[in-house]
C-alpha cells in the first residue's frame, strides 16, 4: 500500500467546478491528500489483451467548429479512467464519441481513429444500436423513464429482444447498482417518485441491464447530494471487476479517489475568431497526475492555480 | 491471455468474446427493418410534397385553359359576374372580396388583438386558464354556422336596425382610430422618441371616438326611431332573412378573431419576462410597459397575425356564400350594403348552380382561375406572415 | 426627511404610497386595461349570442321532434313529419372514417419523419415548407383539387369518397403539425437514455417518443377532425349538395355506399339555409340542425383542449 502523495502540501481549492467559480466563491481550503487518497498503483503500461479502447489522433467536429482536438488515449479493461478538466473542453463530446451517442448530433462528426478492442467505431459497417449495447452510457441528470422501476431495468434487455428471465436481470442489475433493497417491493412504482440519488442508481441499473462492458459516465453524480455521490462512488469500485468504466468529473477529489488513470483536458483559444478547442493535456496514471504531473497547466488545475 | 487474467466468477466482460466488425455490424435483418419503417416515415412526409404539387397541377392546368381561350374583355370592365352567360368580370369578385376583408379584419383585428392583450399581459393564470378555452371553443365553430347567424342575425338585427349611414360613419371612425393609432405608433417607433406620451395621442383618439360616438347615436335615432315604427317592438331572435356583403364581412370577422388572438397571443408570449421585469423595475406601470415594451418587441409577430387574418377572411367561403346575399351571379358593386359574390363565394355557387359544372363553356375553366387567383394570393400573404413570425424567432 | 406631526405624517405617508401605488391616477392604465378585456368580453358576447340565436331559430324543431329530427331524412317541405339529418349525420360520420383513416397515420407518420429522421437537406426544408403553405391554403381551393382528382376522373358523377379523400388532404397538414409539436416536447433525456441502453430508432419512437406525445397527437386530431365535420365548401365543390345518401341494401351503414352520392351535415345546414328563401320553415330546421353539428363539434374540441390542458399541467 502506498499513499498518493502530493510532491508537497498545496492549496487545493474545495470541490473544483469550474474556472469561473473558482475564483470567486471557493474559498482555499487546505486538504492533506495523503490522507483520504490511499490505493493501489497501476503500471503505466497496458497490455495489448487489456486495450479496450485506443483512440489515435481523435478529434471531435460540430458542423467546422472543432470542439476537440488530437486525442490520444489508452484504455484499460477493467480500471476506472477518469476525464477531468475545464468546462468546455470537450470530456462529454469525447465521452459520447466512444459510444456513438454524437451520432445523434446532427453535425457532430469524428476524424482520428478510435478503435473498440481493435475495431474500428466508426468503420461503416459499425452499427452504433451494436456499439451501445456493449458500451452503456449513465448520464449527468437522471433521466428515468416515465414508466415503472420494473420497466426502466427491462428497457435495454427488452429492446435487445429478450423476453424471458427479465425478473432476474431486473434483479441483479438492481442489486449490483446497490439499489435492490430499496425497490424491491415497489418495482412497479414509477421510477419518477425516487429520489435523486435513487434515480441515478436506478440508470446505473438499466445500463447494467443490457449486460455492457464498459461503462461511461458522465459526471454522474454532479446532480447529487454527497451521500449519494459516495455511494456511487462505493458502488464504482464494487461493479469496476466486472466492467471498464470512464468517467467524466468536475470533482478532482472523486477522480482521485475513484480511478485508475485520469486524463485532464484543457481548452486553447484561438484569438481570432475566439474559438476554443479542447485537448488532452496530459494522461497518465492517477497516482502520477495528481503528485507529479508533467505538464504545468495540469499542476496549475490540480492545485487551484487555474490559468 | 487476456481471459485468463479475469475471474472466472464475471459475467459481463468475460462471457462476450472479442468484438469483431462483423459483430459490431448487428444483425443485418435489424438494418433492414429500421430501413424499412424509416421508407414509410419518408414516403408519408412525401405526401405533403405530392398533394401541394396537385393543388398546383390542378389549378394550371384548368386555369390555363381559361387564360388562352378567354376573351380577355369579358374578364374586365363588365358590369358583373355572369359566368353562365360567359361573363367573367374580375373586378366584381376581387372588389367584393376587398370589402369582406377589410370589414372582417376591422372586425377581428382590434377584438383578436384586445383579447391577446388582455390574456397575456392581465388575466390572472385562473381567468386564462378559463377564458382561453372559451376563444378556442370559438375557434371551433364551422363556418356554416356563421353563415347561418350572418344571414338571420347579424344582417337583420345589427346591420339592418343600425343602417347604412351609421355604418359608413362607425367605419369611417374605425379607420381613423386605425390610421391615427398605427400611424402614431410607427411614427414613434421610427423616432425611438420614448418621451412622446402615447397618452397624447390616446386622449386625441378617445375625444374623437366620443364626438363620432355622439353623431352615430344621432344618426341612428334618425334612421331608425324617428322614421319608422318597427323598432319600438324589436323581437331580437325571430328569424329574418337578408344577406349582404357587410353582414357576411362581419361574420367572417368572427371566424377571424380566434386566429388572430393566438397568433398574436403566441407574439406576445414570447417576448421575454425581462424585458417586462426591467421596464417595470424602471417604474413603469402596466400601461407603459406594455404600450411601449411589449407591444413593439412584439409587433413582427402581430403583424403576422393580421396578415393571416387577412389570409383566412380572404379564403373564408361559406359565410359568404350563405349570407352575401347573391345567388350565383352578382352586378358589380362597391358597397358592403348589396349583395356580392367575392371569389370564394363565386366558386361555390358556380358548384352549386347546376348538378354538373363539367363541359360548359369555359365555365368549369372559371372555376379554377378564380381558384388560382386566390391561391397565389394567399399563398404570398402566408408567406409574408411567415417571415414575419420567423423574424420574432429569431429576434428571441 | 423628518415628519413631525401626526396630521403632516399621514398625509404624507399617503403621498407616499399615492406615489408608490399610482393609485386612483393611473387613469390611461385603468381605461386600456378595460378596453382589453372588452374586447375579450365582446368576442365571448358574440360566441354566447350565436348560441342562443341558433338555439332560438331552432327551438320549434329541437323542442318537439328532436328523436324523429335526428332519423328523418331530407325533405323537400318543411313541414314534413319525416324531415330530418340522418343522411348528414351518416355522411359526417363518413368523412370522420375517412380523415381517421388517412390522415391520421399519414400525418403522425410524416410529422415522426420530420422530428426524428429527416436530415437537414434541401429536400426535408420543401417539405416543411409545403406543409406549412398547405395548412394556409383555403379550403375552398381543396375543393377544386378533390373536384379534378375524383369527379373529373368518374365522368363528373360526385361520390362519397371523393369528399372524404378530400376532407382528409385538407388536414392533413393540420396533423403534421400538432403532431410534430408534439414530439418536439419529447424531452431529449428520454431519448438519449433510450438510445444509451442500445435502442433503435424505432425502438425508441415506439416506446418513447409515441408514448409521451400521445396526448398531443390525440388533442390535434381531435381538433382536425372537427375541422373536417364541420368543413363545407370544399364538399360543395366536389359536389356533396346534389346528394342524398341512402341506406343500402337494408343497413345504414355500409362499404357500398362509398360510391354513391351523398351529403354531409354542414351541406344540409347550407341546403335548408337556401331552401328557407321558398320556404321559411327551413330556417328552424337548419338552426336545430346547427344545434346538433355544434354539439358534436364543441364536444370533440372540448374533449381536446381538456385532454391538452390536464397533460400540459400533470407535466409542469
Ligand atoms: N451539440 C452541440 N453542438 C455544437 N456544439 C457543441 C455541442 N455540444 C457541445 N458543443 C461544444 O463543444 C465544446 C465541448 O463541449 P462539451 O460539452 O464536450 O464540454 P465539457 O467538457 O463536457 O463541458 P462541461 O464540463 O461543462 O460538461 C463546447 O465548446 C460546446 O459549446
Ligand atoms: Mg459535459
Amino acid at each position: 500500500m502506498v499513499g498518493l502523495r502530493t510532491s508537497s502540501k498545496k492549496t487545493l481549492k474545495g470541490q473544483l467546478v469550474s474556472a469561473e467559480e473558482t475564483t470567486t466563491e471557493v474559498a482555499d481550503v487546505e486538504v492533506d491528500r495523503t490522507v483520504d487518497v490511499i490505493k493501489e498503483p497501476v503500471p503505466m503500461e497496458i497490455a495489448d489483451e487489456d486495450l479496450v479502447f485506443k483512440a489515435s489522433d481523435l478529434s471531435v467536429f460540430y458542423g467546422d467548429f472543432r470542439a476537440v482536438r488530437n486525442v490520444d488515449m489508452r484504455i484499460k479493461r477493467n480500471e476506472i479512467t477518469a476525464l477531468i478538466g475545464p468546462s468546455g473542453c470537450g470530456k462529454s463530446t469525447v465521452l459520447r464519441s466512444f459510444n456513438r451517442m454524437n451520432d445523434l448530433i446532427p453535425t457532430a462528426r469524428v476524424e482520428g481513429e478510435l478503435l473498440y478492442q481493435g475495431v474500428d467505431l466508426y468503420d461503416e459497417r459499425v452499427d452504433p444500436v451494436e456499439v451501445r449495447r456493449r458500451i452503456g452510457m449513465v448520464f449527468q441528470k437522471p433521466n428515468p423513464f416515465p414508466k415503472s422501476i420494473y420497466d426502466n431495468v427491462a428497457y435495454g434487455p427488452r429492446v435487445a429482444g429478450r423476453k424471458k428471465g427479465l425478473d432476474d436481470v431486473v434483479e441483479s442489475s438492481l442489486k449490483k447498482a446497490a439499489l435492490w433493497e430499496e425497490v424491491k417491493d415497489r418495482l412497479n412504482d414509477s421510477a419518477i417518485g425516487l429520489s435523486g440519488g435513487q434515480q441515478q442508481r436506478l440508470s446505473i441499473a438499466r445500463a447494467i441491464a443490457v449486460d455492457p462492458e464498459v461503462l461511461l459516465m458522465d459526471e454522474p453524480c454532479s446532480a447529487l447530494d454527497p451521500i449519494a455521490t459516495a455511494r456511487i462512488e462505493e458502488l464504482m469500485a464494487e461493479i469496476k471487476d466486472e466492467y471498464t468504466i470512464l468517467i467524466v468529473t468536475h470533482n478532482m477529489q472523486q477522480a482521485a479517489r475513484v480511478s485508475d488513470r485520469t486524463g485532464f483536458f484543457s481548452v486553447e483559444v484561438d484569438e481570432e475568431n475566439d474559438r476554443r478547442t479542447g485537448l488532452l493535456v496530459e494522461y497518465t496514471t492517477t497516482e502520477k497526475l495528481f503528485s507529479n504531473p508533467d505538464d504545468e497547466r495540469t499542476e496549475n488545475y490540480i492545485t487551484g492555480r487555474f490559468g | 491471455m487476456a481471459n485468463i487474467s479475469i475471474p472466472p466468477t464475471l459475467v459481463g466482460s468475460a462471457r462476450r468474446e472479442r468484438p469483431t466488425i462483423e459483430s459490431l455490424a448487428g444483425p443485418r435483418s435489424r438494418a433492414r427493418k429500421e430501413k424499412f419503417i424509416r421508407s414509410i416515415f419518408f414516403s408519408a412526409a412525401l405526401v405533403s410534397i405530392a398533394i401541394s404539387a396537385l393543388i398546383v397541377i390542378s389549378l394550371v392546368r384548368e386555369a390555363s385553359v381559361f387564360i388562352f381561350e378567354i376573351e380577355w374583355a369579358q374578364t374586365w370592365g363588365q358590369n358583373g359576374w355572369f359566368p353562365r352567360t360567359g361573363t367573367y368580370d374580375m373586378p366584381t369578385l376581387l372588389v367584393s372580396s376587398l370589402i369582406v376583408t377589410v370589414v372582417a379584419m376591422l372586425v377581428a383585428g382590434p377584438l383578436g388583438l384586445g383579447s391577446a392583450i388582455y390574456l397575456s399581459e392581465y388575466a390572472s393564470r385562473r381567468t386564462r386558464a378559463f377564458l382561453k378555452p372559451v376563444l378556442e371553443v370559438l375557434a371551433g365553430v364551422p363556418s356554416v354556422v356563421l353563415g347561418f347567424f350572418a344571414l338571420f342575425f347579424i344582417s337583420p338585427q345589427v346591420i339592418e336596425r343600425i343602417g347604412r349611414n351609421g355604418w359608413w360613419v362607425i367605419g369611417a371612425v374605425m379607420v381613423v382610430v386605425y390610421v391615427l393609432l398605427v400611424g402614431g405608433w410607427a411614427r414613434r417607433l421610427v423616432k425611438r422618441d420614448i418621451e412622446t406620451p402615447i397618452a397624447v395621442q390616446l386622449k386625441r383618439v378617445a375625444t374623437l371616438t366620443v364626438l363620432v360616438a355622439t353623431g352615430l347615436v344621432l344618426i341612428w335615432w334618425v334612421n331608425n326611431v324617428a322614421g319608422s315604427s318597427d323598432v319600438a317592438s324589436p323581437d331580437f331572435f325571430s328569424v329574418k332573412r337578408s344577406g349582404q356583403l357587410a353582414a357576411a364581412a362581419v361574420g367572417v370577422g368572427i371566424l377571424t378573431i380566434p386566429l388572430v388572438a393566438s397568433v398574436s397571443e403566441d407574439a406576445l408570449a414570447s417576448v421575454p419576462d425581462e424585458l417586462r421585469t426591467a421596464s417595470a423595475g424602471l417604474g413603469a406601470r402596466k400601461f407603459t410597459t406594455t404600450v411601449q415594451v411589449v407591444l413593439p418587441a412584439a409587433v413582427s409577430g402581430i403583424v403576422a397575425a393580421f396578415i393571416i387574418g387577412i389570409s383566412r377572411a380572404l379564403g373564408e367561403t361559406m359565410v359568404v356564400f350563405m349570407a352575401g346575399g347573391a345567388a350565383d351571379a352578382a352586378q358589380f358593386t362597391s358597397s358592403p350594403f348589396d349583395g356580392g359574390l367575392t371569389m370564394t363565394a363565386g366558386m361555390a355557387s358556380l358548384a352549386t348552380g347546376t348538378d354538373n359544372v363539367v363541359g360548359e363553356g369555359l365555365t368549369f375553366q372559371s372555376l379554377y382561375f378564380v381558384g388560382l387567383v386566390l391561391f397565389v394570393l394567399t399563398l404570398a400573404l402566408n408567406i409574408a406572415a411567415g417571415r414575419f413570425v420567423s423574424r420574432v424567432r429569431e429576434q428571441y | 426627511m423628518a415628519l413631525t406631526t401626526v396630521g403632516g405624517a399621514s398625509n404624507a405617508t399617503r403621498r407616499v404610497e399615492d406615489e408608490i401605488f399610482r393609485r386612483g391616477r393611473d387613469l390611461k392604465g385603468t381605461s386600456f386595461r378595460s378596453l382589453m378585456l372588452s374586447a375579450l368580453g365582446v368576442s365571448i358576447l358574440i360566441l354566447i349570442v350565436l348560441i342562443v340565436d341558433v338555439f332560438v331559430d331552432g327551438w320549434s324543431v329541437l323542442s318537439t321532434r328532436l328523436p324523429d329530427f335526428i332519423t328523418g331524412t331530407l325533405r323537400s317541405q318543411s313541414s314534413s313529419d319525416a324531415l330530418g339529418i340522418s343522411q348528414g349525420l351518416l355522411g359526417s360520420l363518413w368523412i370522420a372514417v375517412f380523415v381517421t383513416v388517412l390522415s391520421f397515420p399519414i400525418g403522425v407518420a410524416a410529422a415522426i419523419y420530420l422530428e426524428e429522421y429527416a436530415p437537414r437537406n434541401l429536400l426535408t426544408k420543401t417539405i416543411d415548407i409545403a406543409i406549412r403553405n398547405l395548412a394556409g391554403v383555403p379550403s375552398v381551393v381543396y375543393g377544386l383539387l378533390g373536384l379534378f382528382l375524383f369527379v373529373q376522373t368518374n365522368n363528373g358523377n360526385s361520390t362519397l369518397y371523393a369528399g372524404g379523400i378530400t376532407l382528409a388532404i385538407l388536414v392533413l397538414p393540420i396533423v403534421v403539425i400538432t403532431s410534430a409539436e408534439a414530439i418536439r416536447a419529447v424531452p431529449s433525456s428520454l431519448r438519449q437514455g433510450a438510445y444509451g441502453v442500445g435502442a433503435t430508432k424505432w425502438d425508441v419512437i415506439r416506446t418513447q417518443i409515441l408514448p409521451f406525445a400521445a396526448p398531443g397527437i390525440l388533442t390535434g386530431s381531435l381538433l382536425s377532425l372537427s375541422r373536417a365535420v364541420g368543413e363545407a365548401a370544399p364538399l360543395i365543390l366536389v359536389g356533396a349538395i346534389t346528394g342524398r345518401l341512402a341506406p343500402r341494401g337494408g343497413s345504414f351503414v355500409s362499404l357500398d355506399q362509398l360510391g354513391d352520392r351523398f351529403t354531409a351535415m354542414p351541406i344540409v345546414i347550407v341546403g335548408w339555409v337556401q331552401e328557407s328563401g321558398r320556404d321559411p320553415g327551413f330556417a328552424a330546421a337548419a338552426g336545430a340542425a346547427i344545434v346538433v353539428l355544434l354539439a358534436l363539434v364543441v364536444m370533440m374540441n372540448s374533449v381536446a383542449v381538456t385532454l391538452r390542458n390536464y397533460f400540459e399541467n400533470k407535466r409542469g
